[in-house]
């Protein structure tokens, strides 16, 4: 114990004395070199991609998505392909391109400015403020859990100790004025992070004997089961961890709606995402950042995903029990639980500290959208006036989106990291998505278009997480006492249907209609935004 | 069997998962240096909106902003 304690200090001061170092760095880069002098700007495409992909992959992924894929297998691999694809090379090269241009020619600095000025109209403003506002502490809080689930497993400790102690730590970073990560510190982390995930690649193949030894022997491992230890599994679908489930069962249709749409498209449509493009300097910066970001993130989700199937393998091998049984039935721990039992204690610790600070930056970035969300984009917009009190309203946003996020950390039950960061994504997809893609892409589309997809997707997707969608509305409770039963509609698939399947398309088909039969936007505007794209 | 995986759907998905990699590592290195055209515009361009931003930030969030 004591030597565990004596490798965890060493590890956290060369952490703490590199996050010095490199802040050191990136403060003397700043003042030597003008601030404001062209030369002085460029961003390092390394430091731009793996500061993005720091934000992007948080404790949530690699946690709640790896231990998921424990549960639904390899198949989860498909959200890695979505991941790269669409988040990375769709959101890079054609989205990222394009906000970064539109942003600047509007003046626009958050997201739901962005959308407002692109198609002229306040409401636009201050309902996505509000959206995000009111739906990003779900996103915070399955951060936190994230984060505190690794601390209590690798160092044994109390889950509500570990929970409320990272509260007040991250409480106190916001506070302290650290609300907005320093970019280098992000790539920092993104290189450990990378290092880190690559080793454990290399790990868990050496584990179980090989790539195609490996995996095949995650293959065979349903049938040399129990069947007793997978039977909720299989009786929803499940066949078998390299396998995909019976199609349009309910555990299909988790998989695929939930996990792999929600998260994998919804992505695009992240607040703090979009944010992010307009920090970029030119083109060239994007063109760079695709070929480390696709990297990365192939490393980061697709390392979770397999160790976190493969550990099935591995847990059947020493305990005789799949992953789930040695976890209590909490896929969250699955990763954390395999760490500390697999791989020396150096490098558990490693782990944590690195995946901590990655949920710092994360969560910070959260915190400080959500309090731009409330104070510019609601407060100031409705009521009209600049600066002044909207700075009250700011910072109270940002303590109330603490307080909240570490309540739901409190009452959000087992098995929800993955679940809760997808209903999130897929609250983005349904409200935003269409009126996003059309701002960048269709010059045609109009305000009354947007709008009406906009709030028709919003009211769909949360109807649908209240009134319909299985493992939210059970939990919320709402429809149950409204109506008496769980769900309105009980009949299969639909309570296993992810709301992005029934949001999206509508809001998308509305905004065309809606947009065809309404006036074209002024000229003047549509040359303002796409001067130069 | 591709890679010890029987189902062609999750054998599918992890080749798909490199050849993504692939194409974004592709893409990079044909277009490295391209979009660079105008960089110095584009970096003034940025530059302005960062101002715009930390203006933002300290009037209206009372956030001061390290990274300059």
């Amino acid at each position: 114990m004591a030597n565990d304690i004596l490798v965890l200090s060493i590890i956290v001061l060369i952490y703490l004395a590199l996050v010095i170092y490199v802040g050191y760095v990136a403060w003397r880069r700043t003042k030597s070199a003008d601030d404001y002098m062209v030369a002085g700007r460029t961003t390092h495409p390394f430091i731009m991609a793996l500061s993005y992909g720091a934000t992007f992959i948080s404790t949530a992924a690699i946690v709640g998505f790896g231990g998921t894929a424990g549960v639904y297998g390899m198949g989860l691999l498909w959200l890695t392909f979505l991941n790269i694809l669409v988040g990375i090379f769709i959101a890079f090269v054609f989205f990222g391109k394009r906000t970064r241009k539109i942003g600047h020619n509007l003046s626009a600095l958050t997201f739901p400015e962005f959308l407002s000025k692109r198609f002229n109209s306040r409401f636009i403003q201050y309902f996505s403020g509000a959206v995000i506002f009111l739906g990003m502490p779900l996103y915070a809080a399955v951060v936190l859990i994230g984060m505190a689930r690794f601390v209590e497993t690798t160092l044994n400790i109390n889950y509500n100790f570990a929970l409320v102690a990272l509260a007040v730590i991250v409480a106190l970073y916001v506070i302290f004025g650290g609300i907005r990560g320093v970019m280098y510190t992000d790539a920092l982390q993104g290189t450990i992070m990378f290092v880190v995930m690559a080793i454990l690649l290399v790990a868990i193949y050496w584990i179980t004997g090989g790539v195609i030894a490996g995996n095949e022997a995650l293959t065979n491992l349903v049938n040399v089961v129990p069947a007793k230890a997978t039977a909720t599994a299989t009786a929803t679908g499940f066949t078998g961890w390299t396998s995909m489930p019976t199609f349009g069962s309910p555990f299909w249709w988790t998989l695929v709606s939930t996990l792999i749409l929600g998260v994998g498209i919804g992505v695009l449509s992240q607040p703090q995402l979009a944010v992010r493009f307009m920090t970029v300097k030119s083109n060239k910066e994007l063109n760079r950042a695709v070929l480390i970001g696709g990297v990365f993130i192939f490393l980061m989700t697709g390392t979770a995903f397999i160790v976190g199937a493969l550990s099935n393998v591995y847990f059947f091998d020493s305990m005789g029990k799949i992953a789930m049984q040695v976890v209590g039935g909490n896929a969250d721990k699955i990763i954390p639980a395999f760490i500390a039992m697999a791989l020396p204690v150096w490098f558990a610790y490693l782990f944590m500290i690195t995946l901590l600070s990655a949920a710092m930056s994360t969560l910070s970035a959260q915190f400080h959208v959500q309090g731009t969300a409330l104070g510019r984009d609601v407060y100031e917009t409705v009521s009209g006036k600049k600066g002044g009190a909207s700075v009250m309203v700011a910072r109270l946003g940002i303590t109330v989106a603490v307080v909240i996020a570490v309540i739901l950390g409190f009452l959000l039950p087992a098995n929800i990291i993955a679940v809760g960061t997808a209903m999130w994504f897929s609250i983005t997809a349904g409200a935003f998505l269409t009126m996003y893609a059309f701002a960048c892409f269709w010059k045609r589309s109009t305000k009354a278009g947007v709008i009406s997809g906009l709030v028709v997707g919003t009211v769909i997707s949360l109807f649908w997480i209240v009134f319909e969608y299985k493992k939210s509305a059970e939990a919320l409770g709402i429809c149950k006492a409204l109506t008496g039963q769980s769900v309105l509609i009980t009949a299969q698939p639909w309570p296993t249907v992810d709301s992005i399947v029934i949001a999206l398309p509508i809001a998308f088909i509305l905004t065309v209609v809606v947009s065809l039969l309404t006036k074209p936007p002024s000229k003047e505007l549509i040359d303002k935004s796409f001067s130069g794209v | 069997m591709v890679l010890g995986i029987e189902d062609p759907w999750v054998w599918g998905a992890y080749i798909g998962c490199i050849l993504a990699m692939l194409l974004c590592v592709v893409y990079g290195a044909l277009n490295w240096n391209k979009g660079g055209e105008d960089e110095e515009g584009q970096i003034k361009e940025e530059m302005e909106w960062h101002k715009k931003e930390k203006e933002m930030e300290e009037k209206e969030l009372g956030i001061w902003d390290e990274e300059g």
